[in-house]
């Protein structure tokens, strides 16, 4: 057994950044995400590690991309907002091929919209948000242990594959407090890092971080690089937790809080007599399409709830591709759907196919 | 038969791509020279701007990072923070430098970042055709000030050296020249200097280099730097704004 | 089944949110499931604020509550906003210095406390939220007091540890009051 903690969301994912050998934390405040700075710029002097507030989210991920630049395991945070003005640094670590991790913990928008929990930037974190052709991965937990464990495994990922890994959650997750149960030890897995720019030392060639290749034959071959990466990331990393899903009458899909809501109207409808189940996807880049194979037979529709006005409902829609039909139901502007709202939704979609 | 002149080993063979009369070619030399002298090359590593120096990652043999437009103090300070003991500088114009990362090089100066900054002040964007900068001077035609720099329209030039001069985080200011020989070699000891300064652990350091765009301005290479005399200095007069008496 | 779902509302600055620390932390030490989500915002402070505690013996399926079992409320807005929120066979408790309205409810317990003068003869306003946390644990067995001890020496930092033998006693006022 390891270390029992009852912790904050923001800061669990601070602790674990830690956990995973991260000694750079580069950020600005905003809300709902700021605990992980305070804890950030307490635990990194204690551990020997570099914590520094940017004049901006710009200068923040340019930081990070310096940082990443030179080998080492890197992290900033921000909430929806920011993660707007961080969209031109992802491209450029996108495009340099730079692991590093980012947290979004999602607030309603547009704009400044406000600062309730919101999912309404899953559009923005899975379908690249800055320019050009790419992917971050995207990891959606739903608990705070699963905070913990995805922020390790984000790091480990964004070395393995050198990109960019998104922690995707809302004010909820950031906000709510559970129990975590730390490892004693974190092995910590380590990865070539043979290109990074950290001076040659007279002992090798000359490194070079770049994203600019001005000869579009060179670049094609570069964005093809990517494309077979992720097809690789798509193959090996789909990850997702299907629930109660065995002779559900309906499969909701939901993702991060939504999903515990879900889980909660799974219990309650039981008490109906009505049968549901949950699929939840846990990467949302890659889209865990495996999932939807193994249950497509069993219900006669899918229920994706989110708090947005629909967004991964068209990834579950281009996955199911007309096989079966497909629903939606959510809130927007940092409401959060309630149980009833999703069981009358429920049995409106139960008329209908009964 | 003694070599008495050589190229740099900090850079690289290759030919470069700046226009006839421009003084990058001469900038990036002293910067080089500079890395040679001081026997850092092993341990730098330089951050390139988007501008026509955009590339010059290709030409300097130390490790490189290329930047994104402006942000070339951020990028710097993230390599420096994890990479306290390497030596770290940044290239930029003043397109790059005086008005989309103004933020940027503010924050960078202001908090003492031990990395040396290379500023290349010529008035003007090059890359993208001869647009207004921040340093155009009033009354310049550029090719969005077709009728020259209207204070009215456009403000006034930005002094970007005495600005950052205010400020407490940094420990060497200085600006020079490029447009003759007794100039070059006073930047090419300023150049050496900055890097001396960010050795010996001082803090942040700039020198901003006033240099030519003969293509852009409509001269020639030799009324080209006859204008920096001329024009150019007695807006940006040269000298030490912060750290004269600095010995490094 | 063993399951509380608590919620505490009032303004912020009466220690609402450290209230529901407390419960999830004593919750965690009787080996149960817990979860603790508070309001956040500029409404923690001066304006109303509010946190959901969740402690079962199950796996907490969702933080975030529609209703509940057990509801504090320390000024009259939140007993208009909440009141309906708890379920039929649930526990009110009202801070009675705060909260002149009372609930018509006859499905319901309610226990009134005036938390507020109670703590102000003490002579420490921070003692407020503890009687009525002594009330809800005693009313609904949701955690023990020695339990809640535990969960005041993990929070509160090493400089306030020479109060809780007070907190205690004060804890244990509102368990029988």
């Amino acid at each position: 057994m390891g270390q029992k903690l009852l912790m904050k969301g923001n800061e669990v994912i601070a602790e674990a950044a830690i956990r995973a050998g991260c000694r750079h934390y580069f950020g600005y405040p905003i809300t709902p995400q700021t605990e992980l700075m305070h804890y950030m710029a307490k635990r990194m002097p204690a551990v020997g590690g570099v914590f520094l507030q940017a004049e901006s989210e710009v200068a923040a991920i340019n930081m990070v991309y310096g940082a990443a630049s030179t080998g080492h395991r890197v992290l900033t945070s921000s909430s929806s907002p920011g993660i707007s003005l961080k969209q031109e640094g992802i491209s450029y670590i996108a495009g340099a091929q730079l692991p590093a991790v980012i947290v979004n913990i999602m607030r309603g928008g547009p704009g400044l919209g406000g600062i309730q929990p919101s999912q309404s930037d899953y559009f923005q974190a899975t379908k690249g948000g800055g320019h050009g052709d790419y992917h971050m991965v995207v990891l959606a937990p739903a608990s705070i242990q699963e905070l913990y464990e995805l922020t390790v495994d984000a790091f480990n990922i964004s070395d393995r594959y050198r990109v960019m890994t998104m922690i995707l959650g809302d004010g909820v997750l950031g906000q709510m407090m559970e129990v975590v149960d730390f490892r004693d030890e974190e092995i910590i897995e380590t990865y070539d890092k043979s290109w990074a720019a950290n001076g040659h030392g007279n002992k090798r060639e000359h490194n070079m971080i770049t994203s600019i290749h001005l000869d579009p034959a060179v670049l094609e071959q570069w964005n093809i690089g990517f494309q077979n990466k992720y097809k690789l990331i798509s193959q090996n990393e789909q990850r997702y937790e299907l629930f109660n899903c065995d002779d559900a009458e309906i499969i909701l899909v939901a993702y991060g809080s939504v999903a515990r809501i879900c889980k909660g109207v799974i219990k309650e409808a039981a008490a109906q007599g009505i049968k549901l189940g949950l699929l939840r996807p846990i990467t949302l880049f890659p889209f865990p399409a495996e999932a939807f194979e193994k249950v497509l037979n069993i219900p006669k529709a899918f229920l994706t709830v989110e708090m947005s006005s629909g967004q991964m409902v068209e990834d579950v829609r281009l996955t199911i591709e007309g096989r079966k039909p497909v629903y939606f139901t959510g809130r927007m502007g940092g409401m959060i759907p309630t149980v009833n709202d999703i069981i009358s939704k429920v049995k409106e979609i139960k008329e209908k196919h009964d | 038969m003694e070599v008495v002149f050589k190229a740099p080993h900090a850079l690289v063979d290759v030919p470069m791509h700046y226009c006839p009369g421009c003084t990058h070619g001469i900038a990036h030399r002293l910067v080089a020279e500079a890395i040679d002298e001081l026997d850092i090359e092993g341990k730098t590593i330089g951050v390139s701007p988007v501008g026509c120096a955009y590339n010059n990652y290709l030409y300097f043999n130390c490790d490189m990072v290329q930047a994104a437009h402006g942000r070339a103090p951020a990028v710097a300070t993230g390599i420096k923070r994890s990479l306290p003991d390497n030596i770290v500088f940044t290239y930029q114009g003043d397109g790059d430098l005086a008005a989309i990362g103004t933020a940027e090089i503010v924050h960078a100066a202001t908090r003492g970042e031990n990395i040396t900054v290379v500023f290349i002040n010529n008035t003007i964007y090059g890359m993208t055709s001869g647009q207004m900068a921040p340093t155009t001077l009033l009354g310049q035609m550029t090719t969005t000030t077709p009728f020259g720099r209207d204070p009215k329209v456009n403000g006034f030039p930005i002094r970007i050296s005495e600005m950052l001069a205010t400020l407490e985080g940094p420990a060497y200011i200085e600006r020079v020249s490029l447009h003759d020989v007794r100039h070059i070699r006073k930047a090419k000891e300023a150049v050496k200097k900055a890097f001396k300064v960010q050795l010996a652990r001082k803090g942040f350091s700039l020198v901003e280099v006033l240099s030519t765009c003969p293509t852009n301005w409509g001269l020639n290479p030799v009324e080209a730097l006859k204008r920096v005399e001329k024009e150019m200095i007695p807006h940006y007069p040269l000298g030490v704004f912060v750290g004269a008496d600095l010995e490094v | 089944m063993f399951l509380h779902e608590i919620i505490i509302a009032g303004f912020g600055g009466q220690g609402i949110l450290s209230a529901g620390r407390l419960l999830a932390y004593a919750g965690m030490l009787e080996n149960r499931e817990v979860s603790f989500l508070p309001s956040y915002g500029p409404e923690m402070r001066g304006g109303t604020a509010n946190c959901m505690v969740v402690i079962s013996e199950e796996s907490i399926a969702s933080p975030v509550l529609n209703s509940c079992t057990a509801l504090i409320v320390m000024n009259n807005p939140s007993l208009e906003k909440f009141e309906s929120w708890l379920k039929p066979g649930g526990v009110l408790i009202t801070d009675s210095s705060m909260v002149q309205k009372r609930s018509n409810r006859k499905d319901i317990d309610i226990f009134e406390i005036p938390a507020t003068e109670l703590a102000n003869e003490m002579g420490n306003k921070a003692y407020t939220n503890i009687y009525l946390l002594g009330k809800l644990i005693k009313v609904t067995g949701c955690a023990t007091a020695e339990n809640f001890e535990k969960a005041l020496y993990g929070i509160l930092s090493k400089n306030k540890h020479h109060m809780i033998p007070e907190e205690m006693d004060v804890l244990k006022v509102g368990m029988d009051y």
